[in-house]
């Protein structure tokens, strides 16, 4: 994998991401829960389809399931990439 | 025969979203002064705009079928006076949604994606967008509504069969209401060309029923949603009683894929089943809301149905199909012709059958060719109507009306 991706890469298509799902930009932090920002299974089932398009990465539901925060995610696919 | 008062179902509440605008009123209002929504061959609902509904994020998580019947299930929902809260518990009101055809944009989008892009790319919304019971799910999700809920689903007979399930559910108890109705949006290049191959469609893009020159359906777009309820809970609840669903009858052909029988009798059967239910003769209705496709088949089968099934009355009835200014709209048909009959009962009027000139041969009811006429009623009596709702498959539905 690219050693150009940058946590502030994964950081930016995370968010924007969370954004074409429909929560709310003001609220989106890298602390925030998905449960604030009214992001389900379904919304991660995507975001896991994105970073595998954007990074050749599969992240499985078992994965996913244990992602609570913005952060999280960022983290989790830092560490895959 | 009246039937028993812990039978009756009562209307509370209606909304649409047809090709005449957004609003049940609007359509009522609109096809009884002989405006059509039918432009270049297809009547879409071009004022729809789903943001002003659904959030961006329940719009995404909707096919176009599924945000149609969200609107008209909201207007019907406001009109019942539930906007506030549910007036039950809400595990006992239910909700069924006929299409006949479900998502299928989002089937078209799915298998563009997997094609161009492979199967990896296939969103995981696409399943819980194009399945045929999304728009039921929706609703009862929107409005907490706890009941049972489903799809029901038989071509253009669907908004018709499923509002008939509604009023059987409210009937043996099962729910104390029934959010009801149905929606489509099949205006797509897949459904033009297969609709097209079975030469149903016009192919002068004019929706004529019962006109010598008719040459099929216009397709179009919709949803209408009814809020039934047990008549007397709406009564003791002091809801504004919009009207009451007197009878339901449906039956099968058991002929043909798409065509009906050449002498109606399917279509004659469920109208009489429909009358029985309601307990009243033919003679006492008042008008007739026909399926009227404007194809070829329907509307001549449709005429010897009315005839058997009325025998002399039906010469006297005023026969007028909402396709004339509407199109058809598939599995919505039944429910927003249900809606556009029970708002002309109410008003007390027979809006026309646009288009239509000259009649036929042996197409020979009063069909109410040009403009909206007064229904003839002795004194201050409710009006009784008919809708008829046939769909491809040889599945009848029909519903007996009466304003309040």
């Amino acid at each position: 994998m690219s050693t150009a991706t940058s946590e502030e890469q994964i950081e930016k298509l995370v968010i924007e991401s969370l954004e074409t799902f429909g929560a709310d930009p003001d609220l989106i932090t890298r602390e925030a829960t998905f449960e604030a920002l009214d992001i389900d299974s379904l919304d991660l089932a995507e975001l896991s389809q994105i970073v595998h398009e954007s990074y050749g990465v599969e992240l499985k539901g078992s994965d996913v399931a244990e992602v609570k925060t913005v952060d999280d995610a960022v983290k989790l696919i830092a560490g895959r990439v | 025969m009246e039937r028993a008062a812990s039978d009756q179902v009562v209307v509370t509440g209606v909304g649409a979203v047809t090709p005449l605008g957004v609003g049940a009123r609007t359509l009522h209002e609109r096809w009884s002064a002989g405006a059509c929504g039918i432009r270049d061959g297809e009547a879409p609902c071009a004022d729809f705009d789903p943001s002003d509904f659904l959030t961006a994020k329940a719009a995404r998580r909707a096919d176009r079928f599924t945000q149609l019947a969200l609107a008209a299930c909201a207007e019907a929902i406001a009109d019942a006076g539930w906007e506030q809260e549910l007036p039950y518990g809400p595990e006992r009101v239910g909700c069924v949604v006929g299409t006949g055809i479900g998502g299928i944009s989002t089937v078209i989008d799915g298998q563009d994606t997997l094609r161009e892009r492979g199967a990896e790319c296939v969103s995981p919304l696409s399943i819980p967008l194009m399945m045929s019971n999304a728009g039921a799910g929706a609703l009862s999700m929107r409005h907490g509504l706890r009941g049972p809920s489903f799809a029901v689903s038989s071509a253009c007979a669907s908004g018709a069969h499923a509002l008939g399930s509604a009023m059987r559910m409210l009937q043996c108890g099962e729910a104390d209401a029934v959010v009801a109705g149905g929606s489509e949006a099949g205006l797509t290049p897949l459904a033009r060309a297969a609709f097209g191959a079975l030469d149903a469609l016009s192919t002068s893009g004019i929706s004529r029923p019962f006109d010598v020159r008719r040459d099929g359906f216009v397709m179009g777009e919709g949803a209408a949603v009814m809020v039934l309820e047990r008549a007397e809970l709406a009564r003791s609840r002091g809801a504004l009683v919009l009207g009451t669903i007197r009878g339901y009858g449906a039956s099968s052909d058991a002929h043909h894929l798409t065509a009906p029988r050449d002498d109606g009798a399917g279509q004659a059967a469920a109208m009489t089943a429909a009358l029985v239910d309601a307990g009243i003769g033919a003679e006492q209705l008042d008008y007739v809301n026909a399926h009227g496709t404007s194809t070829p088949l329907n509307d001549r089968a449709e005429t010897h149905a009315i005839k058997l099934a009325l025998g002399e009355h039906a010469r006297r009835i005023p026969v007028s199909s909402t396709k004339s200014a509407i199109g058809h709209l598939l599995g919505a048909a039944g429910a927003v012709e249900a809606v556009a009959t029970l708002l002309a009962l109410r008003e007390r009027v027979a809006p026309p059958t646009l288009g239509l000139s000259e009649p036929d041969e042996g197409l020979d009811l009063d069909y109410v060719p040009g403009a909206a006429r007064p229904l003839e009623l002795d004194g201050e009596r409710p009006a009784l109507g008919m809708s008829n709702s046939f769909g491809f498959g040889g599945h009848n539905a029909v519903l007996c009306l009466e304003g309040a």
